[in-house]
């Protein structure tokens, strides 16, 4: 399935949120995720299940003023 | 006080642009703030060695919401933020305009109300517009950051006479400059005029010697503060001698 993870598509076979951080080699704990657009909670990600297009956010805390 | 918080020093550091990480380091410390914003972003090169700058500073994290140019951006922003840095703090922008960075207002208040509802503490950015602030503070705010001028134009406080309105007109409701500042005489200017802080970050990043502004500003921010506590004296259209007349020679 392809999924749009940052704006980049990309090929996975992980079948939920959880699953592509995982794979993708995100460190889980320090990221937050948004999906089409809406926050998903850390403790969420194994319950939203990845469908074909869907877009990923995956955000770290980097520098801003 | 913002949010119950009491800051031992009234300058906010952006976290932006600096020439390296051990500069903004070093420019953190000798500026002696206690607040730093920050942003998220999709995490590129140095993205771990930036969660540990941050952390290793001391400082209270205030994240912000900017490039966001919608209401619904901006919330979902926040909530990205406050599970990632573990604050209720937001630094709320909604951008109105892509040229001069100014906040859309209407945005804003939507975005502040569903925050601030859900347990936000939020630093709007705004204008200097009064109706502006009371819709705000209805929203749920209990502090308001009105620019000086566009963001990173360091033009100062180019419309001094309306943010000293502000002042005014907003007594007692914690007040801070954010965006705009260019020189330390001009933090120290909105300092003078009873500010309770300024946040800036093009002015000190992108200085010659970042470091050393850094700490220009820090002085200049406690001087303005002492000198407004310390009670202005009232400007005069004449002169007014400071030398007494009495006990003057005659030697005309």
């Amino acid at each position: 399935m392809q999924v749009e993870l940052n704006g980049k598509p990309t090929e996975t076979k992980a079948s939920t949120l959880a699953e592509l951080i995982e794979v993708e080699g995100f460190e889980a704990p320090c990221v937050a995720t948004a999906v089409d657009g809406v926050f998903v909670p850390k403790a969420t990600r194994d319950k939203v299940t990845l469908t074909e297009g869907i877009r990923v956010e995956v955000l770290s805390p980097m520098q801003g003023g | 006080m913002f949010y119950g918080v009491e800051l031992g020093s009234r300058l906010m550091l952006g976290t932006a642009q600096y020439p390296s990480p051990a500069v903004l380091a070093k420019a953190m410390e000798v500026s002696g703030t206690e607040v730093i914003t920050v942003s998220l972003r999709r995490e590129g090169s140095g993205g771990s060695a930036f969660r540990d700058l941050i952390a290793g500073s001391g400082c209270r994290i205030l994240p912000n919401t900017a490039g966001c140019h919608t209401a619904k951006e901006a919330i979902t922003t926040a909530h990205m933020a406050r599970e990632v840095f573990g604050t209720n703090w937001i630094k709320l922008e909604v951008i109105g305009h892509a040229d001069t960075l100014q906040p859309d207002p209407f945005a804003l208040v939507e975005a502040a109300r569903v925050l601030c509802a859900d347990g936000f503490e939020v630093f709007p950015y705004t204008t200097d517009d009064l109706i502006v602030g009371e819709k705000l503070l209805d929203a749920g705010c209990q502090v308001l950051m009105p620019w000086g001028a566009p963001i990173g134009s360091g033009q100062g406080l180019r419309n001094s006479a309306a943010l000293k309105t502000m002042r005014a007109h907003f007594a007692g409701v914690p007040l801070v400059v954010d965006a705009g500042i260019g020189a330390p005489s001009q933090a120290a200017q909105a300092m003078e005029m009873g500010f309770d802080a300024v946040l800036l970050n093009t002015a000190v990043a992108k200085a010659v010697d970042p470091v050393a502004m850094a700490r220009a500003f820090g002085m200049a921010v406690s001087a303005g503060r002492l000198a407004h506590d310390a009670g202005l004296m009232p400007a005069r259209d004449m002169a007014a001698a400071s030398t007494p007349i009495f006990g003057m020679a005659e030697l005309a």
